[in-house]
C-alpha cells in the first residue's frame, strides 16, 4: 500500500458543528416535538413555586429555572452519549477518527445548550419581567450558569462513557438530577429550609449557584466571605469534575 | 507496509479466561483479511484493539509502522470502522449522516457536504438519500454506513459483521461496495459467513477460544488440510461408510461431511448413489475447513 500523506489540516470547528448537527439541529428538524419537551422541563417546577407563593418568588423561580435548564442540558448530554454510544455505536465511529473525546464532547456540550434555547428564551422573556439586573450583574450571572453547565457536563460526560445501555444513563441522570436540582434550593431561597438540614444543601454545586445568582439579584443578602466561599465553590467543583472527566471517562475501554 | 501483531492479549475485568489469547501474525495491509470464527472467539476484541476502540491487557500492534497502542492519534487519522451492530440515526437521512461524519473527520461543511452528494449518487440512493434513515431497509442502513466510512480518507477500513441480518441480494450489493473500497484501502471483516469470506477475503484469519489458530489464503488453507473434497450427506443419521482414506466431521445443522481425497470421494459417491443417499460433492471450501478445525482437526498449526 501507498504511504500517503494523511496528515490533512482539519478543521475543530466541522467536529463541533457535526456535534451541534446531529444531536440538536437534525433532531429538531425532523422531530419538532421535541422543542416542547425542552420548555416543559424548567417551566413546571418554576409554575409551581410561583402558584404556592402567591407570586412572591417569581424572581427567584425564574432564576432557578435557568439554573435547572442549564443542569438539565449537562445531563442531557449524558442519556445523549449513551444513546448514541450503546444504540447506534456512533461513538466506536468517532474514536476511529480525528475527533478528540473533547472536541466530541464540547459539540454534544454545545448541541444541548442549542436544545435549551427555546427554554432559556422563555425565562429570558419571563426574567425581562420579574428580574432587575445591570450588565455586569448579568455577565455574572451568566458566568455562575457556564460553570453549572460546565459541571454537569463534565459529570455527564464521564457517567456515559461507563454506561452500557440507556436505561442505566437514565437511572443515573434522573438520579443525579434530584439530588442537584430539586432537592437543593435553586427555586427558593437556601433560608426558607430549616437550618440543619440547611448544611445537606450545600453537599451540591448548585446550590452555591443559586445562592450566587439570589445574591446577584437582591433576593438574599450575602456577605463578602459568603460570596467568596460560593464562588470558590463553584469554581473548584466545576474543575474537579472536568479534570475527572479528562483523567476517568474512558474514550478507549479498558 | 503491514499490520503487526505480537503477543496481542486481552483479558477483560471479571472475566477467568482471556478474550484474545497471545495474537501474533504479520500481514501486508492490502486487500481484504477477513476474520472468521465462532460467537466469542475474539473477533471482535481484536478488531475493537486494532481500532483503538478498545485497550489490550498485553502486547502489541502496528499498523503500516504506527503502534497501535502507544500513537493513537497518528492511527486515527488512517483509518475507519463500521462496529458491529451500529446502526444509522434514525431521525437523520443518509446525506444527513454521511454529511456529519466528514465534518467528524474534519472536513469543511462545502467540501464534506459535496463528496456526501457524490458517494451516494454513486451508490445510487438517489432520492433516498434524503428520506429518514428509519424510513431505510435493513440493506439500505448499511449501505449509509458503508457510504459514510467510503467517502472517507481513511486507508484501513474495519468491518465488523457488517452483513449479518442481511437477505441475500443485499448482501450481494453490499459485497459490491467492498470491491470498490479494497481497490485502494485495506480491509479488515470479521463475518459468519463463510461464502462471503471466500469470495472476499485475501487472507483469512481463523480465531478460537481467543488464539489464532489458522492464517492464510484460502488456498494456503486448503494445502494445510490434508483432504481435498468434501462429500455433505444430506442425512442424519450417517449411514455406515467405510472410509480408507479420510474423515467425517459434523457440519451444518449437524449433517455429516466426509472430507476426504478426490478419488476417495467419487467411490464413496457412487456407494452413496447405489444405495440411493442424497449428498453433495464438492472441492473442499472455507466451511468445511472452518468445521474440521473446530471438530479437532489438525492442520499444522498457524
Amino acid at each position: 500500500m501507498a504511504v500517503k500523506n494523511l496528515k490533512r489540516k482539519r478543521s475543530r470547528l466541522s467536529q463541533v458543528f457535526a456535534g451541534i448537527l446531529v444531536n440538536s439541529v437534525y433532531e429538531m428538524e425532523n422531530y419538532p416535538i421535541v422543542l416542547l419537551n425542552t420548555v416543559v422541563s424548567p417551566l413546571s417546577i418554576l409554575l409551581v413555586i410561583v402558584f404556592v407563593s402567591r407570586g412572591s418568588l417569581f424572581g427567584v423561580a425564574i432564576e432557578g429555572g435557568f439554573i435547572m435548564a442549564m443542569f438539565s442540558a449537562g445531563m442531557g448530554l449524558s442519556t445523549d452519549l449513551s444513546h448514541l454510544k450503546n444504540d447506534f455505536k456512533l461513538q466506536d465511529m468517532i474514536v476511529s477518527s480525528p475527533t478528540s473525546w473533547l472536541t466530541y464532547m464540547i459539540g454534544i456540550s454545545f448541541s444541548e445548550i442549542v436544545y435549551a434555547i427555546p427554554a432559556l428564551l422563555v425565562l429570558t422573556i419571563l426574567a425581562s419581567f420579574g428580574l432587575s439586573l445591570t450588565l455586569a450583574e448579568v455577565l455574572e450571572f451568566v458566568a455562575v450558569l457556564l460553570l453549572i453547565f460546565i459541571t454537569s457536563i463534565s459529570i455527564g460526560y464521564t457517567l456515559s462513557t461507563f454506561s452500557s445501555d440507556i436505561v442505566q444513563s437514565f437511572a443515573f441522570t434522573r438520579l443525579i438530577s434530584t439530588i442537584f436540582s430539586t432537592i437543593p434550593p435553586v427555586y427558593y431561597p437556601i433560608t426558607y429550609i430549616p437550618l440543619p438540614f440547611r448544611y445537606l444543601a450545600y453537599l451540591s454545586p448548585t446550590t452555591y449557584a443559586a445562592e450566587l445568582v439570589q445574591g446577584i439579584s437582591g433576593y438574599l443578602a450575602l456577605s463578602l466571605t459568603t460570596v467568596i466561599i460560593d464562588w470558590t465553590v463553584l469554581v473548584a467543583v466545576t474543575i474537579a469534575l472536568f479534570v475527572l472527566a479528562k483523567t476517568k471517562a474512558r474514550w478507549r475501554e479498558v | 507496509m503491514s499490520l503487526v501483531c505480537e503477543g496481542l492479549t486481552k483479558i477483560y475485568e471479571g472475566s477467568p479466561v482471556p478474550a484474545l489469547d497471545s495474537v501474533s501474525f504479520t500481514l501486508p495491509t492490502q486487500g481484504v483479511f477477513v476474520l472468521i470464527g465462532r460467537n466469542g472467539s475474539g473477533k471482535t476484541t481484536l478488531v475493537r484493539i486494532l481500532a483503538t476502540n478498545l485497550e489490550a491487557t498485553a502486547g502489541t500492534a502496528t499498523l503500516n509502522g504506527i503502534n497501535v497502542m502507544s500513537e493513537p492519534d497518528q492511527i486515527r487519522e488512517r483509518i475507519a470502522i463500521v462496529p458491529q451492530e451500529a446502526r444509522p440515526i434514525p431521525w437523520m437521512t443518509p446525506l444527513q449522516s454521511v454529511l456529519s461524519y466528514l465534518l467528524w473527520r474534519g472536513l469543511g461543511y462545502a467540501e464534506a457536504k459535496q463528496k456526501a452528494c457524490e458517494m451516494l449518487d454513486r451508490l445510487k440512493f438517489g432520492k433516498k438519500a434524503r428520506a429518514l434513515n428509519r424510513t431505510l431497509s435493513g440493506g439500505m442502513k448499511r449501505k449509509v454506513l458503508m457510504a459514510m466510512i467510503l467517502c472517507t480518507e481513511a486507508e484501513v477500513i474495519f468491518l465488523d459483521e457488517p452483513t449479518t441480518g442481511l437477505d441475500p441480494i443485499s448482501r450481494r450489493e453490499f459485497w459490491e461496495v467492498l470491491q470498490e473500497i479494497r481497490k485502494d484501502r485495506f480491509v479488515v471483516l470479521t463475518t459468519h459467513y463463510m461464502e462471503e469470506a471466500e469470495q472476499l477475503a485475501d487472507t483469512i484469519g481463523v480465531l478460537e477460544e481467543g488464539r489464532l489458530i489458522a492464517l492464510g489464503t484460502l488456498d494456503e488453507l486448503r494445502r494445510r488440510l490434508r483432504y481435498n473434497y468434501s462429500v455433505k450427506l444430506l442425512s442424519i443419521p450417517a449411514p455406515p461408510i467405510t472410509l480408507t482414506e479420510g474423515e467425517m466431521v459434523k457440519g451444518r445443522h449437524d449433517l455429516p461431511v466426509i472430507l476426504t481425497t478426490e478419488d476417495e470421494a467419487f467411490r464413496i459417491a457412487q456407494n452413496l448413489s447405489r444405495e440411493r443417499i442424497k449428498f453433495t460433492i464438492n472441492p473442499v471450501g472455507l466451511e468445511d475447513i472452518f468445521f474440521y478445525m473446530h471438530s479437532g482437526g489438525d492442520t499444522g498449526g498457524s
